[in-house]
C-alpha cells in the first residue's frame, strides 16, 4: 500500500494566541513563534504509519538490509517555502519513505491551489490513498482533501475516526465521525482521507498483518522520531519540485483583504469564592440564571 | 444582485436546525444586494421536509429526493446541478460535519471558491465580503472570493437560526443527478446518538468537563446533575473524551462542535487554546477550576467572565443544589 500525506507548516498552534496582525491588517505575522507540522497532519501521517507497518517484525531487518516492519509506502508533500523541508524531515524521522517538497511562496496559496497541486502529485505518484488533515491549524479551511478528491474523482471520507483493511484488498472500512453519531463506509482505494483525534485511539487502526490485539500507546498526537529515526531521516529520499515542473497553472480563489485580532472580552475574570456568590452573580448581575 | 441557494441538511425527514442559520446568512444576502434565495431539500425524506421548509420566505422550495443515507458523492452532483442552472451566485449551507463535507465537493464542480465556517457577512458595494475565524479564533480574516460563483458554509453559533414568515413558497421538483463514484464507495451503517438533552450548538446553556472531572463516574455522579438541573447540554474537553470519560460528539472545540450559548460552564477544564477556539464566543463563562487563576496555569481564567476557585467535587452539587433551589422558587 502507497500512502500520499500532505503536511503542512504551521506557527506553533499552541501559541496561537501569540500572532500578531500587522499595523495595516493585511499580513498575521508569527514572528517569534516556531514552525510545527499541522497537528491534523500529524494525525493522519500517523495513521498512515499504522496503516502501513507490522509491528510484530519491529526492529527487524531482511538480508538486504531494508526493515521488515514496513510493509508499504508512506510518501509525504509539503507545499512551501524551503524551510518546510524541516517538517518533511520530521515526517521522515517519524518513519515515512520518501518526501516531495513543492517550492511555493505561503502567500501564493489557498485551499484550491493546495487541491490542484496535490492532484498533480497524486496523479504522478499514483497512491492508494491521500491521506490529509482535515484542516489546516493556521487558516482552519477545512477545504482542500475535498477539493482534492473531486479533482480527481476519487472518493472520499471526511474525519475518518477508525480504519481497517486486509492485505491484497482493495477496500476500506472507515468509520467517520459526524456532528451526532458516527458513519460506517466501504471505499475502494484510490481514494481520499481525512482524520479526526480519535484516528490515534490505540485500537483505530487495523491493517490486517499487525496482530489484530495490538493497541498502540494512548497519545495526543503523532509518534515521536527516535534518534535513530532522525539520522536515518537525513538520508531519505527528498526530492524538490515546482508548480512549472508539475505543470500545475494555479487558480486562486480566495484572497483576504484584512486581518484583525478578536475583540477581547471585557474586563478581567471576576474571581468569586463561594458558590452562593457565583449563584448571586450569575443570577442579578448577569442575569443568564 | 446575488441569488442564493441554501442546501438544506435533512435527517428524518425533518430539516435540521443547522439549515435555518444558512437561511439567515441568505436572507442577509439577498436583502442586501437585492437577490432572491431558494432553499434545496435534498436526501431522504426531502418531500416532508420541502413542506416545512417552505415556511421560510424563499422564493421556491427545491426537493431532490435521493433515497438512502447521505454520502456526499451521492449529493453533490445534484447540488451542483441546481446551482449551475438557477445561476446562483453564492451556494450556502451550514458548516456543520454535513456542510463542510459535502460544500468543498461542490465548490470543485463548480470552479468556485469556498469562504469556510463563516462568522459574518458584509456587502460592500455589491461585493461580499466574509469574516472567518482562524487560528483558532485568535485572528479574523476578511475574505474575498474572487470566483463568480460563490461556496459558503456558516457557523451555526453565529447565525442565528432563521424564523418563520408569512406565506409559503412555492415547492418544485429539482432532477436529481447520478451518484459519482458509484460502485466504489458505500454507507453500510449509520449510528446516530440518541440524546434527551438538546443539542450542543442550540444550546442556551452548556455544562462542560474536563480532565479534571477525574472519571465517567463522576461526569454521570457531578456534571450530569447539574447539566439537568439547568436544562443545558453538555459538553466536554478533548482531555475527557481521550480519558473515555463521555463519548467523542461530546467535545468541543477546534477539532470538535462551536457553541456559543447565552451561558457556558467549564468544569475542570484548563482552557486550552484549542478548547477555548469552541467556547469562546459564549455570552458568558463561568470556570470552576482549583488552579490558582492568576499563575496562567488555567488560561480559561483569562476569557472567564466568573472564575469559581474551588473542588469541583465540594462546589459543583452546591451548585446543583443552588439552581434547584432557585429553579423552584
Ligand atoms: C490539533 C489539536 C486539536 C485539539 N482539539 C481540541 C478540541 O477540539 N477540544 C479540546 O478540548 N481540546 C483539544 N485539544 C487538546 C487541548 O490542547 C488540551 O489538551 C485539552 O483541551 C485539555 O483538556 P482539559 O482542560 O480537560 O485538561 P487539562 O488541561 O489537564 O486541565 C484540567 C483542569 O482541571 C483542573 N482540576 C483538576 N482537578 C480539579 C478539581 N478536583 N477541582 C477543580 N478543578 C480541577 C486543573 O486545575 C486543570 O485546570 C486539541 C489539541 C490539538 C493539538
Ligand atoms: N501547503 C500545504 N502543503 C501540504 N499540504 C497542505 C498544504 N496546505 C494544506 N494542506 C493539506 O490540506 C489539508 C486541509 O487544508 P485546509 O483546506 O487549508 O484547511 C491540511 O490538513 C493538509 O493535509
Amino acid at each position: 500500500m502507497k500512502i500520499l500525506v500532505p503536511v503542512k507548516r504551521v506557527a506553533d498552534p499552541d501559541n496561537a494566541n501569540k500572532v500578531k496582525v500587522s499595523d495595516d491588517g493585511t499580513k498575521v505575522t508569527s514572528d517569534g513563534l516556531e514552525w510545527k507540522m499541522n497537528p491534523f497532519d500529524e494525525w493522519s501521517l500517523e495513521a498512515a504509519l499504522r496503516l502501513t507497518e507490522d509491528v510484530s517484525k519491529k526492529g527487524m531487518k531482511g538480508d538486504d538490509g531494508k526493515p521488515l516492519d514496513r510493509i508499504g509506502e508512506v510518501v509525504l508533500v509539503s507545499i512551501g517555502p524551503k524551510d518546510a523541508v524541516q517538517t518533511i524531515r520530521q515526517g521522515l524521522a517519524m518513519g515515512a519513505e520518501r518526501g516531495i517538497l513543492v517550492e511555493a511562496e505561503d502567500s501564493s496559496l489557498d485551499s484550491h491551489v493546495v487541491a490542484q497541486v496535490l492532484a498533480a502529485v497524486a496523479q504522478k505518484e499514483n497512491p492508494d490513498i491521500v491521506f490529509l488533515g482535515k484542516q489546516s491549524a493556521d487558516g482552519d479551511s477545512n477545504v482542500a482533501g475535498t477539493k482534492l478528491a473531486e479533482m480527481l474523482g476519487w472518493p472520499l471520507v471526511n474525519y475518518a475516526t477508525s480504519i481497517r483493511t486486509e492485505p491484497g484488498s482493495d477496500t476500506l472500512t472507515v468509520t467517520r465521525a459526524l456532528d451526532g453519531g458516527v458513519q460506517t463506509i466501504e471505499v475502494k482505494m484510490p481514494c481520499v482521507l481525512t482524520s479526526t483525534d480519535r484516528i490515534l485511539h490505540p485500537e483505530s487502526v487495523k491493517n490486517g498483518v499487525t496482530p489484530e490485539d495490538h493497541k498502540y500507546p494512548e497519545s495526543e498526537g503523532g509518534r515521536y522520531a527516535s534518534l535513530k529515526g532522525i539520522m536515518a531521516a537525513k538520508k531519505k529520499p527528498l526530492e524538490e519540485t515546482t508548480l512549472e515542473a508539475l505543470g500545475v497553472t494555479p487558480k486562486r480563489t480566495e484572497e483576504y483583504v484584512k486581518f484583525a485580532l478578536p475583540p477581547a472580552r471585557e474586563g478581567k475574570a471576576t474571581v468569586v469564592e463561594s458558590v452562593d456568590e457565583l449563584v448571586e452573580k450569575l443570577h442579578s448581575e448577569a442575569k443568564v440564571l | 444582485m446575488t441569488d442564493v441557494l441554501v442546501v438544506a441538511e435533512i435527517a428524518d425527514g425533518k430539516p435540521q436546525k443547522t439549515t435555518l442559520s444558512a437561511v439567515t446568512f441568505a436572507k442577509q444576502v439577498a436583502e442586501g444586494t437585492s437577490g432572491a434565495y431558494d432553499i434545496l431539500a435534498i436526501g431522504e425524506g426531502a418531500a416532508s421536509a420541502a413542506e416545512e421548509l417552505a415556511k421560510y420566505g424563499a422564493r421556491k422550495v427545491l426537493r431532490a429526493e435521493i433515497a438512502g443515507p447521505y454520502y456526499a458523492e451521492a449529493y453533490a452532483p445534484t447540488v451542483a446541478e441546481v446551482a449551475k442552472s438557477g445561476g446562483y451566485g453564492v451556494v450556502a449551507a451550514c458548516a456543520s460535519a454535513y456542510g463542510k463535507d459535502l460544500m468543498p465537493r461542490v465548490a470543485a464542480k463548480l470552479d468556485a471558491g469556498v469562504a469556510s465556517d463563516i462568522s459574518g457577512v458584509a456587502i460592500e458595494g455589491g461585493e461580499l465580503l466574509y469574516t472567518r475565524p482562524m487560528y483558532a479564533g485568535n485572528v479574523f480574516g476578511t475574505l474575498k472570493l474572487t470566483t463568480p460563483v460563490h461556496v459558503v458554509t456558516v457557523r451555526q453559533s453565529e447565525f442565528e437560526a432563521a424564523s418563520e414568515a408569512d406565506g409559503a413558497s412555492p415547492i418544485e421538483d429539482a432532477p436529481v443527478a447520478p451518484a459519482d463514484a458509484e460502485g466504489k464507495i458505500r454507507v453500510v451503517n449509520v449510528e446516530t446518538i440518541q440524546s434527551e438533552r438538546p443539542d450542543l450548538a442550540a444550546a442556551d446553556i452548556v455544562v462542560s468537563g474536563g480532565r479534571g472531572v477525574g472519571s465517567a463516574e463522576n461526569f454521570h455522579k457531578v456534571v450530569e446533575p447539574l447539566v439537568d438541573a439547568l436544562g443545558a447540554a453538555m459538553g466536554a474537553s478533548r482531555a475527557a473524551v481521550d480519558a473515555g470519560y463521555v463519548s467523542p460528539e461530546l467535545q468541543i472545540g477546534q477539532t470538535g462542535r462551536v457553541v456559543a450559548p447565552k451561558l457556558y460552564i467549564a468544569i475542570g477544564i484548563s482552557g486550552a487554546i484549542q478548547h477555548l477556539a469552541g467556547m469562546k464566543g459564549s455570552k458568558v463563562i463561568v470556570a470552576i477550576n482549583k488552579a490558582d487563576p492568576t499563575d496562567g496555569t488555567a488560561p480559561i481564567a483569562d476569557i472567564a467572565d466568573y472564575y469559581l476557585r474551588a473542588d469541583l467535587f465540594e462546589a459543583v452539587p452546591k451548585l446543583t443544589e443552588a439552581v434547584r433551589k432557585l429553579k423552584a422558587s
